[in-house]
């Protein structure tokens, strides 16, 4: 496995360093890492799980629009960044660890590296009451 | 390939009594590539001296610059080379999201910093951006890849046939890894270090002043160490003194490490005016 982009290596330090709950993906969707608050909302240890690619991540997730319909994967804010390279943001329930539907807040944008390269997107999330 | 340390100390040029046998002169190393060809890695003070031993030669000189922070550049205006109408150099440096090299550089190479400006330098001059994929200059291979140290900082790492150098004078490898060293594809550098030949590291702090000095871009020697060991290089050059150390000092970091175990590379002194073979 070939070292990671300096810029993602940061952007995790610093992920690991907040309190929010913070996923880091790479171009292809595959998530790279998740930082303890994130842990909580995926009801996974990034310890045990590693790297998980977008099927498995999103299946974890399961976000629920606010008329009770399944959020497809390309309307999530992280895919909206990774794919039309632009900040999305939305709103959606979770089923959290603790079995409780979760309203959440999520805002995600791209990273994007010198030379308009795509390193891949972080995504923020926040319960909203 | 041959490479010599002309300039081997960090942030400030330390020049005295006391720093005599490690040097005073901030970060330049040459590298001599088999046909002749002449890679400067960094236009630190120590670039004063090498300029003297190639004045009135015609050939090509390529300059990488790992980053312009002073103690990178402070020597370019000093390049005697740069003065030779007939010779032809070309400037590598990292790339900028907003301004391009020779902008960048005519910050410090212009008045009131320095008398001389870029464009009044006689030789013919090319400044570059390094670029993200691997490139050629003569017979050798290039690869430039951002590190971590504040600002836009690159390490190189050069290949002349199967033998390759890896320079990495200013940087933090510790700060991105969760508990270094460990986890290889998250670790600053890695690839460009990986099994080098010969690896010139960053080794500016004692454990104690580093813990006051995270995020700084510089590593402790124990982290150095550590650094060329996860990499597997065979060789490691302790690299970027803190002006603050004088040779004694340099010396019991040097023994700290010989005495904590079995080495897995051969650990050389980085010292101001050695020869290397690659």
């Amino acid at each position: 496995m070939s070292q990671k982009a300096i810029e993602l290596i940061l952007m995790r330090q610093l992920a690991s360093s907040l309190a929010m709950p913070i996923f880091l993906l790479d171009p292809s969707g595959n998530l790279l890492f998740y930082n303890e608050p994130a842990e909580q909302l995926l009801g996974s240890r990034y310890d045990e799980t590693g790297e998980m690619s977008m099927r498995d991540w999103f299946g974890l997730f399961a976000p629920i629009a606010e008329d009770g319909s399944p959020v497809p994967v390309e309307a999530l804010p992280l895919s909206i960044a990774l794919h039309k390279h632009r900040a999305a943001h939305q709103t959606f329930w979770i089923k959290g660890l603790d079995g409780i539907s979760k309203k959440i807040g999520a805002t995600a944008f791209p990273l994007e590296g010198q030379g308009a390269r795509l390193l891949g997107a972080v995504g923020i999330f926040w319960e909203e009451s | 390939m041959k490479v010599t340390l002309w300039g081997t100390r960090g942030s400030l040029a330390a020049p005295g009594p006391e720093t005599i046998r490690y040097g005073g002169n901030t970060s330049c190393v040459e590298v001599r590539g088999e046909g002749g060809e002449l890679l400067v890695l960094d236009a630190g003070t120590g670039i004063q001296r090498l300029g003297a031993t190639v004045r009135g030669g015609r050939g090509r000189i390529d300059l990488m610059l790992t980053h312009l922070h002073m103690d990178h550049i402070q020597g370019l205006g000093f390049f005697e080379p740069l003065y030779e109408p007939a010779r032809e150099i070309h400037i590598w440096g990292p790339p900028s999201p907003t301004l391009d090299l020779r902008t960048r550089l005519a910050r410090y190479l212009s008045p009131p910093l320095f008398p001389v400006g870029l464009r009044d330098l006689p030789c013919h001059l090319t400044l570059h951006n390094v670029p993200p994929e691997r490139f050629e200059i003569g017979g050798f291979e290039v690869e430039a890849e951002l590190v971590c140290h504040p600002g836009s900082t690159v390490g190189y790492r050069i290949a002349e046939g199967n033998r390759s150098l890896a320079y990495l004078p200013d940087h933090e490898p510790a700060l991105g890894v969760r508990a270094f060293p460990a986890e290889r594809e998250w670790t600053s550098g890695f690839d460009l270090a990986a099994e080098a030949d010969l690896l010139i590291h960053d080794a500016q702090y004692t454990t104690e002043e580093y813990r006051q000095r995270i995020g700084w871009g510089h590593s402790s020697m124990r982290d150095a160490f550590a650094f060329a060991t996860l990499s597997g290089a065979r060789r490691f050059v302790p690299f970027h003194h803190d002006p603050t150390h004088d040779d004694a000092m340099l010396d019991r970091l040097d023994a700290a490490v010989r005495a904590a175990g079995d080495l897995t590379f051969v650990l050389i002194p980085g010292t101001e005016g050695s020869t290397l073979e690659v």
